[in-house]
């Protein structure tokens, strides 16, 4: 098994061109224009990624035009947009594809996603716990949903979506039955979110129409782990960026006639935070390689872990930049957003602690 | 003899020596020279020297062989410091000589090594160690005081670093030997911790005399030497495959399991934030045997020994404040001296003291600290003072 803690060469492969994309696309002060602009999204990245490399349809099968792949390479594209923070919605559409393919007759679908010709996102709110009991706030007509009722009504309304501004398709969790629903028949407003790299809304469906796919959320609560999984690699790769980012400054700043990360008071801090994103890297290789029951386990304490480690990563740059780094013109505020924001994205470390509590049989009283 | 390459042939060979030496019907001691006679003891080692230059993953197969038939094994755990520390030293640095005198007896666990390296004055900056040997004719003079030194109490031999110039800076003047602990002038204290028992020693030198012939390397060399001795100590901290809730957190998760009548909801969160460090630890070892077996060596090692120190230190002291009352109580203090140290078997209160040694023992926390800052960051040294000034004319 421990050899799944390790990267093949065919994730490394893919790590370099996703790297390559995203150096010369998404640079910093780029990613930092549009989170001004109209387009809050890069959808010609996202094509070029998506289609093009096949980021898309990367856990899709083959024989409907994906890559076949699994999580691991999945969390390798998550570790390189971490890094990046780069506005293209991987995360979201492969939430939806992993949801599609926990159920039948999705083929057709699964097919345009692949293709990268419809964005498919999950409408939950961002901070939604896998596994996780949850506020109903879109209801049905007819109600109740029926299998062979397949063309329903849907009014309601879901609040901070990730990734669903790019949407083609949205998935809409209502009355403990999910539906599918074109985003062009949903009202979506973004909104003014923390993490400006990924935009949210907020979704008001009002006698919207959805075509039913499946009674009951179990395909819902697969698709979340998945995602809370992979989010793990995410702030991994952000941890890593934030590291090498202060490394190199430290290295070059002067104060006092030395270089400030001669000083132990900073070189300290800097050897356990990587001694954290070498454990984090840990967990999430384990995360996404997991299977059976030991997989919500390796998920629980991959976020509960990573979270922290990136929000931990993304403060010490900005600390450790100084004034610099507190300045709008630096890229660490985009890192500290999103790491703050994916900290609370499929829940807090907080409460996937409570989680593996209960899957490990520590229960708090 | 035939060159041995697959581990089918390995096993082959070993079956041929156990059915002529049957492990059941000999003398332990006959038994395991045989073994090293044959080259089947330590298998990377040279030929003539237990060994036949194998590669060193060959070596769990070896001991699975024996293991099955019931052979006596060298009790490694007793002979640590030898196999682990001064063995391969021995085989880097050695004479033709000192190799055929000393490495069958110490794999064969009939001579007990230990290392006297630490001083007072000198232990995360051992290069400004003091203890003096003067030359005088075919041998050398030894004075000093080492310390932290575990098993010289049962030990027949000891590796030694010593200063035999004064007059150059602290790395160029040291000297490292061979030391006979039965020789006049070697006095062995048991040195009592805060456990209250002694794990370690203090050894006095007083006039001890060293034939030249034991000394290791050539004089003013015994910086490098002592690093071989190091890495190899390096080698044995990381990696590992525990399962899960193995050690501190395993006794610590089963009193919160078998015991509801002491949970505190307060302490549940720190409970599980330990919980989740563990296993963060116990897959970043596992990652890291993963790389070394891949061929991909990883500066994870350090990073797992300080992980390693925290961790237990932060079990033990929530452990004793889950359990409240009981927590006051402490099972002995009597000065017992134990070969290896027994977290699991003894009570909370000694977890909690003997895990302050963790950070201290073996490079101290920040030393690592630093180690990771340097060598894996690429940050700048520490302003060294000490580095051109002859060793007589530092401050100490």
């Amino acid at each position: 098994m421990s050899d799944e803690l390790l990267y093949s060469e065919t994730e490394e492969e893919l790590r370099a061109a996703v790297a390559d994309l995203l150096a010369a696309r998404a640079p910093w002060a780029a990613v930092l224009a549009r989170t001004e602009s109209s387009e809050p999204y890069d959808a010609d990245l996202w094509k070029a990624l998506g289609a093009g490399i096949g980021a898309a349809g990367l856990l899709v099968p083959e024989e409907l035009g994906g890559s076949g792949a699994s999580l691991r390479e999945a969390a390798v594209v998550a570790e390189e947009l971490g890094k990046a923070v780069a506005p293209v919605p991987f995360l979201g559409n492969l939430t939806a594809t992993a949801l599609l393919m926990a159920l039948p007759d999705t083929d057709d679908r699964l097919r345009l996603a692949a293709g990268g010709e419809q964005t498919i996102a999950v409408a939950v709110p961002f901070s939604t716990l896998p596994g996780n009991g949850r506020r109903n706030t879109v209801s049905v007509t007819p109600w109740p949903p029926r299998d062979d009722v397949r063309e329903a009504r849907l009014t309601g309304r879901v609040t901070s979506v990730a990734d669903a501004l790019p949407a083609d398709v949205l998935i809409v969790p209502a009355d403990g039955s999910l539906y599918a629903v074109r985003a062009a028949d949903v009202r979506r407003t973004p909104v003014t979110s923390l993490d400006m790299t990924r935009v949210l809304c907020d979704l008001e469906l009002e006698d919207s129409p959805g075509e039913l796919l499946a009674i009951g959320y179990s395909a819902l609560d697969e698709a979340l782990t998945v995602a809370a999984a992979v989010l793990a690699s995410e702030q991994l790769g952000l941890a890593e960026r934030c590291l090498s980012l202060t490394v190199e400054y430290v290295k070059t700043r002067h104060q006092f006639g030395r270089a400030i990360g001669s000083y132990q008071g900073l070189k300290h801090r800097l050897a356990q935070l990587w001694v954290q994103i070498a454990q984090a890297r840990a967990v999430a290789r384990h995360a996404v390689s997991a299977k059976g029951e030991e997989r919500a386990i390796a998920v629980a304490v991959a976020q509960a872990h990573c979270s922290v480690v990136a929000v931990q990563a993304a403060e010490e740059c900005v600390q450790m930049h100084g004034g610099i780094g507190f300045t709008w013109e630096h890229p660490a505020h985009l890192y500290l957003k999103r790491a703050k924001s994916a900290s609370l994205a499929f829940g807090t470390a907080a409460r996937h602690r409570g989680r593996l509590a209960e899957l490990v049989g520590l229960p708090v009283s | 003899m035939p060159t041995l390459t697959t581990p089918h042939d390995l096993e082959n060979r070993i079956h041929e020596f156990l059915a002529a030496h049957d492990p059941l019907a000999m003398e332990e001691r006959e038994f395991l020279r045989n073994r090293f006679d044959a080259g089947l003891a330590w298998l990377h080692y040279p030929p003539g020297l237990g060994g036949q230059s194998l590669p060193r993953d060959l070596q769990p197969v070896a001991e699975k062989v024996f293991a099955d038939a019931g052979a006596p094994d060298n009790d490694p755990r007793r002979i640590g410091i030898g196999l682990g520390m001064a063995a391969p030293t021995i085989l880097a640095f050695g004479t033709d000589e000192q190799k055929k005198r000393w490495l069958r007896p110490l794999w064969c666990g009939e001579e007990v090594w230990c290392q006297l390296f630490s001083e007072p004055g000198a232990g995360s900056d051992l290069a400004a160690l003091a203890t003096r040997a003067v030359r005088d004719g075919d041998e050398w003079i030894v004075n000093g005081q080492k310390v932290w030194t575990s098993m010289a109490h049962e030990a027949r031999w000891a590796i030694l670093v010593t200063r035999t110039d004064p007059d150059v800076p602290k790395h160029q003047g040291l000297t490292y030997f061979v030391l006979d602990m039965t020789a006049p002038g070697v006095e062995v204290r048991p040195l009592r911790q805060i456990t209250g028992e002694a794990e370690f020693n203090e050894v006095f030198l007083t006039d001890v005399r060293i034939p030249d012939d034991q000394r290791l390397g050539a004089v003013g060399d015994g910086w490098r030497v002592a690093q071989t001795t190091l890495m190899n100590e390096r080698v044995a901290i990381g990696g590992g495959t525990a399962p899960r809730e193995s050690g501190m957190i395993g006794v610590l998760a089963e009193t919160w399991r078998n015991r509801p009548e002491i949970r505190e909801p307060a302490l549940h969160d720190r409970l599980m934030t330990l919980w989740v460090a563990a296993e963060a630890a116990r897959l970043t070892a596992m990652r890291l045997s993963a790389q070394l077996a891949a061929g991909q060596p990883g500066p994870e090692g350090s990073a797992a020994k300080y992980a390693f120190a925290t961790l237990n230190q932060q079990l033990s002291g929530l452990e004793l404040e889950l359990l409240g009352e009981e927590g006051l109580r402490y099972d002995d203090w009597t000065m017992r001296r134990p070969d290896t140290v027994d977290f699991v078997g003894r009570s909370p209160g000694y977890r909690y003291l003997r895990a302050k040694g963790n950070s201290i023992e073996g490079g101290t926390s920040e030393i690592l600290l630093n180690i990771i800052a340097e060598r894996v960051l690429g940050l700048p040294g520490e302003i060294r003072t000490d580095k051109d000034v002859a060793w007589k004319d530092l401050a100490r």
